[in-house]
């Protein structure tokens, strides 16, 4: 029993050495950053100002949401001549109040990628007058007084995902060649990933009123364990590839990755080609280049355009507090074409896309 | 050599060359990844002295010393209570539902949130005991299992109907705000009588009181109880225990209890003097942590007490090490993990060299008498 014991506080240890040890691409990346932000200012213009940007869980190089603001950061630093620092929690998102402080004791603008930043903004930005804050994929308003902003220094950045996902929805329509469709969404019940299945089931039926959906969730909030269950979602993209949709829409984060797997077993296994649907970023770019053919598009969530234009606003004198949401009539989301799949309907998509920005279809966020 | 400090400086070795091993790794991987090893240990230490980040470091390690002392009970008990991770989540919200549904005075609310979270905790581990005793199930299976069934079955089944959407939007939805009555002092006013004002919106957590009443209370239970012995026996040779008449079974139960009721405390921190209410940002992993700890504390309270205050300070110095741009926080788990890794080996050799050196010292004071 001893002995038990022993090897059980090894394996602990190990277990955390392996957790680190998976941490450590990035590692590269986010000491190299800082020190790229000191060299790479001569040719552009130059600035002051230092952007404290403050991932989440998962930091620069999670080939999807903050990798997206790492693009969009190091745009503005390019373009715009800032400065800035970057910093992730650690793994239990314990620390994200103190992160934030000692971000805004070196910036003039906080940028918190992702809403379980939200409450400890309101708290820090409280304490910071003189600093800006934004906050990703939270409105930052105070329901309770009528919708004012929660605090004069906060901004709220969302984005439109039912107008975005309504366009794949509509690709996935016109592609489809067995009229079934499938909708794998990572974790039910808190509200954001029903927009996304909205979305596409409103673009799916604008093009074919008769299409199938079929949708299904991972895990139900509060387990968050749907956005990295790769393995599931295979099992769940077989079993829609299997009742006969061609092509799957996945809004599940890293378990995505599963469900181009399980489109390429199911094309080897029958002959007969199906697709995936990727989210927020370009997956094409982002999945591994044994499954790159079965990615069809992408709904793109532009985190980087949000964090770009935040920090441009704020640059120029023109930082507001308050929501402001990213939608398609500034390409705050968007689909991608890259690999050529869509070539042939990207003018039909570009229809419906003009027809929402004019306020002709109104996309609901509820299915 | 006086036998009084013989027994301490071989007492502190292990920890001290865990430590001196752990800042060596960290160095070498620290150079591998092109940050200079000087600079980022200088700035930890820097940054750690100044007085928000020590109210940082000990709001950090108060529920990391609750979690290890929770561990602690099942280990004395050989008992491995990987369950913690679920008994605290449970617990916590539990706690966070009702005491947001109550209205009493401010001791009393703070109280019946505590009794909450004490009963829930100990009764999902009692689960895992009764499952052991009756039916011979191996609490590690046990534990994990009902860790998966408390976070991703009760919890995600019951927190839907608990939400509170009275803001209006289900981004960071959590359940209602417990009232004022039932959110415990921070401890800001007592520290600034000693020392400069607290700054920067930190404060310094009351349930750091509770945490040193858990402390003593275990250090009393295990030392100076007949309880305490009995478990202290069990859990070192059970089959003398049976012998010597300590029920086996009975001794499970309780500790499980026992355990799962300081489980409970855990994320006090959250719901009494953080957040006031469970959401999607609560903190999770420290019922793991806590196995960590126990084990580097030598399930002892002032071991426990210790280890959980390095890994607050290693905790709180990830936030200056990203933002100055002295390392990445990777470092910080590489730090942890080396120093615990390190601790079980060091504490072995030292045992090992105790051990012979006892034999020694008896040989020759024996020698030397005949």
């Amino acid at each position: 029993m001893k002995t038990l014991m022993k090897l059980m506080g090894l394996l602990l240890a190990l277990t955390m050495i392996a957790a680190a040890c998976g941490d450590s691409d990035e590692s590269g990346d986010t000491t190299a950053a800082p020190e790229e932000t000191t060299a790479t200012t001569e040719a552009g213009p130059t600035s002051d100002t230092n952007v404290g940007l403050t991932f989440d869980i998962g930091g620069r190089g999670d080939q999807s949401f903050n990798d997206s603001a790492a693009t969009g950061i190091d745009k503005a630093q390019n373009e715009l001549g800032i400065s800035f620092t970057e910093a992730e929690p650690n793994a239990d998102g314990s620390n994200r109040s103190e992160l934030l402080q000692t971000q805004a004791d070196v910036s003039q603008l906080v940028i918190a990628v992702g809403f379980l930043f939200g409450g400890d903004v309101e708290a820090v930005a409280a304490e910071n007058a003189g600093v800006n804050f934004a906050v990703i994929d939270d409105a930052m308003l105070d329901f309770d007084n009528g919708g004012v902003p929660r605090g004069d220094n906060i901004a709220g950045l969302t984005f439109a995902e039912h107008e975005g996902s309504f366009l794949v929805g509509v690709a996935a329509a016109l592609k489809s060649e067995t009229g079934t469709v499938g909708f794998i969404g990572g974790v039910s019940g808190f509200g954001l990933i029903e927009r996304f299945e909205a979305g596409f089931n409103e673009g799916a039926r604008a093009v074919n009123p008769d299409i199938e959906i079929i949708p299904q969730y991972i895990t139900e909030f509060p387990n968050f364990d749907g956005f990295n269950a790769p393995d599931r979602a295979k099992d769940i993209a077989l079993g829609m590839y299997d009742q006969g949709a061609d092509i799957v829409y996945h809004a599940a984060g890293g378990s995505g990755a599963g469900m181009f797997e399980a489109a390429k077993e199911q094309s080897e296994a029958t002959g007969s080609k199906v697709w995936g649907i990727g989210v927020d970023s370009d997956q094409y770019n982002t999945v591994s280049t044994s499954v790159q053919e079965y990615v069809m598009t992408s709904m793109l969530k532009r985190v980087d355009v949000a964090v770009f234009e935040i920090t441009k606003a704020h640059e120029d004198g023109m930082f507001a507090a308050g929501n402001t949401v990213y939608d398609l009539s500034v390409d705050g989301v968007g689909y991608s074409t890259t690999g050529g799949f869509i070539d042939d309907i990207v003018d039909q998509i570009e229809d419906y896309k003009a027809k929402i920005v004019s306020g002709e279809i109104v996309v609901p966020t509820e299915p | 050599m006086n036998p009084v400090l013989r027994r301490i400086g071989l007492a502190l070795a292990a920890p001290a060359m865990a430590f001196v091993f752990a800042v060596a790794v960290s160095s070498i991987v620290l150079l591998i990844s092109d940050s200079n090893p000087y600079d980022t240990f200088s700035t930890m230490l820097d940054n750690g002295t100044q007085l928000e980040i020590i109210v940082d470091t000990l709001n950090r390690a108060t529920p990391l010393f609750i979690a290890g002392i929770a561990a602690a009970i099942g280990f004395r008990m050989n008992l491995f209570n990987i369950g913690v991770e679920g008994q605290y989540f449970l617990a916590a919200f539990a706690a966070a539902v009702i005491g947001a549904e109550v209205s009493l005075p401010g001791p009393l609310h703070i109280g019946l949130i505590l009794v909450i979270a004490m009963v829930v905790g100990a009764a999902y581990a009692g689960l895992a005991a009764v499952l052991k005793v009756y039916r011979g199930v191996n609490e590690v299976i046990a534990t994990i299992m009902l860790n998966f069934l408390a976070i991703g079955g009760i919890i995600a089944a019951i927190f839907p109907s608990v939400i509170d959407m009275s803001s209006g939007q289900a981004t960071n939805a959590g359940t209602k705000a417990i009232p004022e009555s039932g959110w415990i002092p921070d401890l800001n006013g007592f520290v600034e009588i000693f020392t400069r004002e607290i700054g920067k919106g930190r404060e310094l957590t009351g349930v750091i009181i509770i945490a040193v009443v858990v402390g003593v209370a275990y250090s009393i239970m295990v030392n100076r109880t007949v309880f305490g012995f009995d478990l202290r026996a069990s859990g070192m040779n059970p089959l003398a225990a049976r012998v010597g008449g300590i029920p086996p079974g009975r001794m499970i139960i309780i500790a499980m209890l026992l355990s799962g009721a300081i489980a409970g405390l855990i994320g006090m921190t959250e719901i009494l003097s953080d957040n006031h209410s469970y959401d999607q940002g609560f903190v999770r992993g420290l019922g793991f942590e806590g196995l960590g700890i126990a084990l580097l504390g030598r399930k002892t309270s002032p071991g426990i007490m210790f280890a959980a205050l390095l890994f607050g300070f290693l905790d709180s110095s990830s936030a200056i090490l990203q933002v100055s741009g002295s390392a990445s926080q990777s470092i910080v788990i590489i730090m942890k993990a080396t120093i615990l890794l390190a601790a079980v080996v060091a504490y072995e050799v030292v045992d090992e060299y105790r051990k012979r050196d006892e034999v020694k010292r008896a040989a020759l004071a024996t020698g030397g008498a005949a």
